[in-house]
């Protein structure tokens, strides 16, 4: 760690600035993140993140174990949203292999990822008003959050690690009421949603701790990889759904939510907009989603057979031995499939050397990159704003360091 | 895979046009283009790609490395580059022998090449010539070894 320290003009002539550790263990930073702040006064002359507390070399376990092995691994890498790394894992996989999902388990994936992403957009809409001192945003959006992740255990049998999603589509079918439950939530949460709004988006300490606080323009997002609700609060209307759709997207309607102000509040409209989109599009997937129908792919050998076939037939037996024991060869090559996280551009890369392993696996977590952007958003401000700018980056340190 | 016709890339053809020395190999899979470009043209051709007005790949979405160890050239680095205009992906990859693995930075066309390739020294020892602040970034400043080679035991040394 370079230990020099800028030297600053004072009215007693010059001295070093001060350094302060912000965090690991700082209640704002959402984790282990630390900063390294130098400071003249309250000013932040600059500000270093100092990541890899919690790196536990995800993607090198990856490679010792089978693809569908791999999947449980994936949760774990962003806690708020392990759906949607189930989902880029095993979109990746599967256009790896060469797998067609049938449409029925492609909408109850889009299905599920949405409500990933309302209820990770609401964990950060509690905490980043917890840490600017709104703390009644927190009890109601934790409340909702509840509500969502009952439908996760109903569905799956798991709140939080859901390994739900499985290479070719899901693990096992969904119980037959979930969607009247689905259903229930979903129309209960925008007039929450409208409950949240009226405690903060007209709201005067709201608008002085976000507005003009953590400006990023659009080039600069660019420029630093942003992705995601940070780049989309500068201006740029890129969306992975949009740009690239996976998984049926191309059949939804809905629209990419936009700000141009490039400050927290822009990024606070963005993602509580994309929380009402988010609920258009779980609406038209519950209309999409037929009640009988297959939620996996049928391919022999690669996807493992119905219990009722594997206990009947010999052949289903032999597959599901094998699979589960051995697992299943993906062709020579390599892949990069990416899909809209709720904090951006997850992508994952996949390299095959013909084994049942994956060579190579690679991770390309939209907190990693985002949170790079963190100096140019509070360098020359305040100390308390440093909070605020941690806090709309929307990060989780388990995805920044892996 | 290898392929001289006319690829499904837009970019391909506009970079064998402006320096047919710059691609060394084009590889089309699973829909994806990987253009191949020696060491020693990466450089001009990130600028070019970035600069170009009718491609402007200005988003660097990442830097990752497969350690191909035993085998010669060891290393290859893929850049992944999209261009939000065109919404087009292409991947530059660049192969490098397993002794002193270096590369020049691309931070300077890139700023977030930054995290990327201090991530990509800090796990394989690959050295980026030119990088403002080549540090670990993962591991601890006092490590060891390059935990993802394919030579570093998964369960560490003992």
């Amino acid at each position: 760690m370079n230990t020099k320290t800028t030297v600053i003009e004072t009215p007693a002539g010059p001295a070093q600035a001060m350094v302060l550790n912000m965090g690991p263990q700082h209640p704002s930073t959402h984790g282990v993140l630390r900063v390294v702040l130098e400071l003249d006064g309250e000013i932040v002359l600059s500000a270093k993140p100092e990541i890899g507390y919690l790196h536990t070399g995800i993607e090198k376990s990856c490679e010792s174990k089978t693809y569908s092995q791999c999947i449980t691994l994936t949760d774990r890498i962003d806690y708020l949203a392990p759906l949607s790394n189930n989902l880029a894992f095993c979109l990746a996989a599967e256009r790896l292999i060469g797998i067609e999902v049938p449409k029925r388990a492609q909408y109850i994936r889009v299905l599920l990822t949405e409500l990933t992403r309302i209820t990770s957009h609401l964990v950060w809409l509690g905490t980043h008003a917890i840490d600017l001192g709104a703390m009644t945003v927190f009890l109601y959006s934790f409340r909702e959050r509840e509500e969502i992740m009952k439908i996760y255990e109903y569905v799956s049998g798991q709140r939080m690690m859901t390994s739900y999603f499985r290479i070719g589509g899901l693990a096992l079918e969904p119980p037959p009421d979930w969607l009247d439950r689905v259903r229930r939530v979903i129309d209960a949460l925008p007039g929450h949603i409208d409950e949240y709004e009226t405690l903060l988006t007209k709201n005067r300490i709201w608008w002085g701790r976000t507005k003009g606080v953590g400006y990023l323009s659009a080039a600069d997002a660019i420029a630093m990889g942003a992705s995601g609700p940070m780049l989309r609060g500068s201006g740029v209307a890129f969306d992975v759904r949009k740009a690239f759709p996976y998984s049926s997207y191309e059949e939804f309607d809905f629209n990419v939510q936009t700000q141009t102000a490039g400050d927290c509040y822009a990024r606070y409209q963005v993602r509580v907009a994309e929380i009402r989109e988010s609920i258009k599009i779980v609406r038209q997937a519950i209309d999409k989603v037929t009640p009988t129908g297959p939620f996996r792919a049928e391919t022999p050998g690669i996807i493992p057979p119905s219990r009722e076939e594997m206990k009947t037939s010999i052949e289903g037996l032999i597959y599901h031995f094998k699979i589960f024991t051995e697992g299943f060869a993906a062709p020579p090559g390599e892949v990069y499939q990416a899909i809209e996280s709720p904090r951006g551009e997850l992508g994952v890369f996949m390299a095959s050397d013909g084994s049942a392993k994956p060579y190579r696996v690679k991770f390309r977590t939209p907190s990693f990159v985002n949170l790079q952007s963190l100096p140019k958003l509070c360098e020359g401000r305040l100390i308390a704003d440093v909070v605020a700018c941690i806090g709309t980056t929307d990060i989780v340190l388990g995805e920044v360091d892996r | 895979m290898e392929s001289q016709e006319v690829s499904s890339n837009a970019a391909v053809q506009k970079l064998r046009d402006w320096d047919k020395h710059a691609v060394a190999e084009v590889i089309e899979f699973r829909g994806e283009t990987t253009v191949v470009v020696p060491p020693q043209h990466l450089a001009r051709a990130a600028e070019f790609l970035a600069g170009e007005p009718s491609l402007r790949f200005t988003y660097l979405s990442d830097i990752t490395v497969v350690d191909r160890f035993p085998m010669e050239p060891r290393f290859e680095l893929n850049y992944h580059l999209l261009s939000i205009d065109l919404g087009l992906r292409l991947r530059l990859r660049v192969r490098l022998a397993g002794l002193e693995p270096s590369v020049p930075t691309l931070t300077p066309v890139w700023p977030t090449a930054n995290w990327h390739e201090r991530e990509n020294f800090d796990l394989f020892g690959i050295r980026f010539q030119g990088h403002p602040d080549l540090r670990r970034i993962l591991m601890p400043d006092d490590w060891e070894g390059y935990p993802l080679r394919k030579d570093y035991p998964v369960e560490g040394f003992r």
